[in-house]
């Protein structure tokens, strides 16, 4: 511990903590708000999830009745599975304390951890919503999961590595190359992200319409502190995917640990990317419509088929 | 290994080829098949264009010139204006389901990259990697002649077909003379011609586009 370098990690670890788990909100807001310009409506503002979660964080919080220590517990997990995820993705550095302990499969992992206790939770209240809920976004994320899988072993092929920082560092910190397989994987990156966060065409975040619904059906009866848990949750997941997307696709600006003097230019520029993808997503979802629950695994797969065909083309073109 | 951009940008041109003949498979609505087509025909003009400006063959600069006139303006002009006439934006059946057929086509470009790597080692030119995709383009185009059912949409398969011989010839040979390239590109002309009037003779006689219908003419 007394080694300088590694307290300098540390430093570098917990502002990535702090920085992402203060700024997953915002980014929902962001995406929110330009939904709504876009929509023509003035908008709530992009502080709005931080009011949501203040307000939900003073209620009090009612339990079901029948509700076990799974219900009780979940909310915590998830949050902290993609609090965890975040840590491990280089966001703002390469090399964090942190990402020494997963490779991208565990990232995944720790992704479908979070996944199997809400979708557990859901179906321990007993009501039909949550049931359904469950199993829908189970039969999404079987279909996304490969994909994602795909898509990131792409990347691996090129960086000849399956950790994060060393994916960055083979893309960002050498000479620029065009990779036309990583056209195909952000491509279809870009439907698993989608799928993954409950996005339009898989999933409205915004309806409670019984027939549509899947990741709001799952966590109908929270309240309180846990519904607060699970939004915060869901924000810090999409940060957590939109960072992925930039540390496979876009990484340059990510600074190694120890460069203080290039930290404020990294979250600069972090900032520019996250404001571009938010946009880019609240267009995204302003352009498509909602489609229908069984056309899902079409639209997935078409996301498997564009990663495998992108790991085909980097072994064709070694590229 | 470093390659020269110039080299990976007509490895990602040809990456996109593959992608829009994936997304044309795919696609069940013959209005954005053909607006599909105009971007193939776009991509393949593009990549001509920067084979002729690496290898200074000049006279790829006018077939690249004359596929963009022809194959992003006119062909997909003369289509709409067909499916305008006819009256057939509705979506297209495909014979085997879209997420089979994209399977399929998956089985495909593995068969393809596969056949296609000793003919790479034989050829000479700057952009040798990309026959794989070419036949790979080709023989995807063959899969959507044979699973569509409507005659607008295997025309449209084979126009597709037609682009992705064109892009092998480019990358593969650095392009055939001009006078068989302005052949072909009137062939390709005059074949969708005559197919707009077959389409009219198809009409008249079945009342519909579905080329099933045209297994009742057989004797019994």
């Amino acid at each position: 511990m007394d080694n300088p370098e590694q307290i300098l990690a540390i430093l570098f670890q917990l502002t990535q903590l702090m920085l992402v788990v203060l700024l997953a909100p915002l980014l929902t807001g962001w995406v929110n708000q330009c939904q709504a310009w876009l929509q023509n409506r003035s908008g709530a503002g992009i502080l709005q999830p931080y009011r949501v979660l203040h307000k939900l964080f003073l209620k009090d919080a009612v339990m079901a009745y029948n509700a076990s220590w799974l219900f009780n517990v979940t909310p915590y997990i998830v949050f902290g599975c993609m609090w965890l995820a975040a840590a491990i993705i280089p966001i703002i550095a390469v090399d964090l304390p942190f990402s020494q302990a997963a490779d991208v499969i565990a990232l995944v992992g720790v992704f479908a951890l979070a996944r199997v206790f809400i979708a557990l939770a859901a179906m321990d209240i007993g009501t039909s919503f949550g049931t359904m809920g469950a199993r829908r976004e189970m039969l999404v994320s079987f279909l996304a999961e490969p994909a994602l899988l795909m898509v990131l072993f792409t990347s691996s092929m090129i960086s000849h590595s399956t950790q994060l920082p060393r994916i960055v560092e083979a893309l960002a910190h050498h000479e620029f190359v065009l990779y036309p397989s990583l056209a195909f994987a952000a491509l279809a990156f870009l439907i698993v992200l989608l799928a993954e966060n409950a996005r339009i065409p898989v999933d409205n975040p915004g309806t409670h319409l019984e027939l549509t619904m899947i990741h709001e059906a799952m966590i109908l009866e929270y309240s309180a502190r846990h519904l607060a848990l699970i939004e915060w949750a869901s924000s810090l997941k999409l940060f957590a995917y939109i960072s992925i997307g930039i540390a496979l696709f876009f990484p340059h600006g990510i600074v190694e640990v120890g460069n203080w003097a290039g930290l404020p230019l990294a979250i600069f520029l972090l900032l520019l990317k996250l404001l571009t993808a938010g946009a880019g997503l609240a267009v995204l979802e302003s352009l498509m419509a909602k489609m229908r629950i069984f056309r899902a695994p079409e639209f997935l797969g078409t996301a498997f088929l564009l990663a495998v065909l992108g790991l085909l083309i980097h072994f064709l073109l070694g590229a | 290994m470093p390659m020269s951009y110039t080299l990976q940008f007509i490895n990602l041109l040809a990456a996109l080829l593959l992608l829009i003949v994936f997304a044309m498979l795919s696609q069940r609505r013959i209005l954005s098949l053909i607006n599909l087509f105009a971007w193939q025909g776009f991509v393949l003009a593009l990549s001509t264009f920067v084979v002729a400006y690496t290898t200074a063959q000049h006279h790829l600069y006018y077939s690249a010139a004359l596929t963009l006139l022809l194959k992003v303006l006119v062909l997909p002009w003369l289509l709409h204006r067909l499916i305008r006439k006819l009256n057939v934006k509705w979506d297209v059946e495909t014979l085997i389901n879209i997420p089979t057929t994209m399977l399929v086509g998956i089985a495909l470009v593995i068969f393809a990259f596969n056949l296609a790597d000793p003919i790479t080692q034989l050829a000479q030119g700057i952009t040798r990697g990309l026959i794989g995709i070419a036949l790979a383009s080709v023989l995807l185009s063959l899969l959507m002649m044979l699973t569509r059912r409507k005659a607008i949409s295997q025309v449209v398969a084979f126009l597709s077909l037609e682009n992705g011989l064109f892009f092998a010839a480019t990358s593969a040979t650095q392009g055939m003379p001009l006078v068989v390239e302005l052949g072909i590109a009137l062939d390709v002309l005059v074949a969708t011609f005559i197919f707009g009037i077959f389409f009219f003779q198809i009409r008249e006689t079945f009342d519909s586009l579905d080329l099933t219908h045209m297994e009742k003419l057989k004797d019994d």
